[in-house]
């Protein structure tokens, strides 16, 4: 070595693009299990339900299959970005290598930033993915573009922070496994992914509207047909307190270190 | 010129279990500081302090005159960690690795240096392997460089030569001295007190969270030269260790 180890001072940015191409590197090195694999899931349950309820229309005008596709994107959205953020988290506490971004200058924004941008570029592209793949059985007709952004965005923002928060709560993969399994899944396919709550009896009808993912699916298939269950612009005021809640939750828990720094 | 290390009075506390207790220490730039005590003393629990890991319930620490809590970007970019744990990311290679961690760092075209301490540390040759891949040693290795991507005046090694071979510990040994005479502070935790008494110009002695013995290490050794020698006539390290672990502190 020619010269001594102490250098000049170097001239620091923010450790934040770093951490969110990690993050985005991290799934995109196992692609087959991370992107691939949930889009053939998405695939199949339209080929299952879309073939057992061939012929029955929704909204009065749109064959089932139509109306499915926007509902099968959305929930492989949301699945996708709540896996990215929790399955990260999770893996770097268990394995320990956590340390090393703890261990940098980074504050609880960036950190927060780039796990949930990463979150939000998984989920986009899954949910891409199930669109071009489902596109085949019918493209349905996209009323309103931006809708379908907004609700992607701020759906796989929330499924995001939830995942990050489920990560730094779970000491064991089991305890992650229920968080996603009793909350997640029950509250994505009772979101009205399937059917629209206007087929449901009054009583589960009521009992939708304290769902907050069927605001994001009913939201995002808004974007689509120009119809929803309810007025787009509720659901955007819901899901944006939604995403205000878990946001401050997860940023509470990054500043305060819980279960990160003791 | 502010200390390298500042801890004044800190404590630290899991439940009824005290693991540091009132601990006040100062450490000056260009030291090689010795921390050495029995397995649960508080030393990885004092390094996790500095390094922003474990907050602590009173006191206060500074790196370069730079507070852990309150400006920890500053305090973090002055500081290198090497943890006792063999901890790495499966996902990645060597050199994404090291990366990776200059980008933390908010260090971008960092590539020249990186090379130059793969290189340092015979790295060069597993620069695209992935870390899964490695030995033990080599993981060792990669987390020496990982604690050095961001060129830190105070480096902290936490055990870096457990379960290591006798070769990369003399290597690893000369490459931290290395660093000492380029001007780096160095801090080292180890149970191999004959390397930590050739090594360390200074040692404290943690016992149940508190320092029982701090001096140079020539003071040491002459002090508890009386109590206890060898054949030769000549005190090591590990008969003072002893004696003062087993109730004769300063």
């Amino acid at each position: 070595m020619k010269h001594g180890l102490i250098r000049p001072p170097l001239e620091y940015g923010s450790g934040f693009p770093t951490l969110l191409r990690k993050e985005v590197l991290r799934f995109y090195k196992v692609g087959f299990q991370t992107v691939a694999a949930p889009v053939l899931t998405a695939v199949l349950y339209l080929m299952i339900f879309g073939h057992v309820l061939e012929g029955r229309e929704v909204y009065g005008r749109l064959s089932y299959t139509a109306f499915l596709i926007p509902g099968l994107v959305m929930m492989s959205v949301l699945q996708n970005a709540f896996a990215n953020t929790s399955s990260s988290i999770i893996q770097s506490k268990v394995t320990g290598n956590l340390v090393f971004v703890l261990l940098a200058p980074l504050s609880h924004l960036e950190f927060y930033a780039a796990y949930i941008l990463a979150a939000v570029f998984r989920g986009v592209v899954v949910g891409l993915g199930v669109f071009l793949i489902t596109a085949w059985y019918g493209l349905p007709s996209i009323e309103n573009p931006l809708w379908i952004l907004i609700f992607a965005f701020l759906g796989a923002a929330i499924l995001g922070s939830l995942g990050l928060i489920a990560g730094i709560w779970a000491d064991k993969y089991d305890q992650l496994a229920a968080f996603q399994n009793f909350i997640i899944m029950p509250a994505t396919m009772l979101s009205g992914v399937f059917y629209s709550i206007h087929s449901l009896p009054p009583a589960w009808q009521a009992v939708s509207h304290f769902n907050p993912f069927f605001y994001m699916i009913d939201g995002f298939r808004y974007g689509f047909f120009g119809v929803s269950d309810i007025s787009p612009w509720n659901s955007l005021a819901i899901v944006t307190c939604f995403f205000i809640a878990v946001s401050v939750i997860a940023l509470r828990l990054l500043q305060k270190g819980y279960k990160l720094r003791y | 010129m502010h200390p390298a290390i500042s801890i004044k009075n800190i404590s630290k506390h899991y439940g009824a279990l005290q693991a540091l207790d009132d601990v006040s220490l100062t450490i000056e730039p260009g030291e090689f500081f010795g921390l050495l005590g029995p397995n649960g003393a508080g030393k990885t629990t004092l390094i996790s302090i500095l390094a922003g890991l474990v907050t602590p319930n009173q006191g206060h620490a500074a790196i370069m005159g730079a507070d852990v809590q309150k400006s920890f970007r500053e305090a973090r970019r002055m500081l290198g960690v090497v943890p006792q744990e063999l901890v790495f990311d499966p996902f990645f290679t060597v050199r994404e690795t090291l990366r990776f961690q200059s980008g933390y760092f908010g260090i971008r075209n960092n590539d020249a240096w990186i090379d130059e301490i793969m290189a340092y540390l015979d790295l060069t040759g597993k620069a695209d392997s992935n870390m899964r891949s490695l030995s033990g040693g080599m993981k060792r290795r990669v987390l020496v460089a990982q604690a050095l991507v961001h060129r830190p005046p105070v480096i902290i090694l936490d055990e870096p030569t457990a379960g290591v071979d006798v070769e990369l510990r003399q290597s690893l040994w000369q490459f931290i001295s290395r660093l000492n005479q380029d001007g780096h502070t160095i801090v080292l935790t180890t149970h191999y007190l004959e390397e930590a008494e050739a090594l360390c110009q200074r040692i404290a002695m943690l016992k149940q969270g508190k320092i029982v013995a701090l001096d140079s290490t020539k003071n040491l050794l002459a002090r508890y030269g009386s109590v206890k020698k060898d054949g030769e006539g000549k005190t090591d390290l590990e008969e003072v260790f002893v004696n003062i672990m087993s109730g004769g502190a300063l």
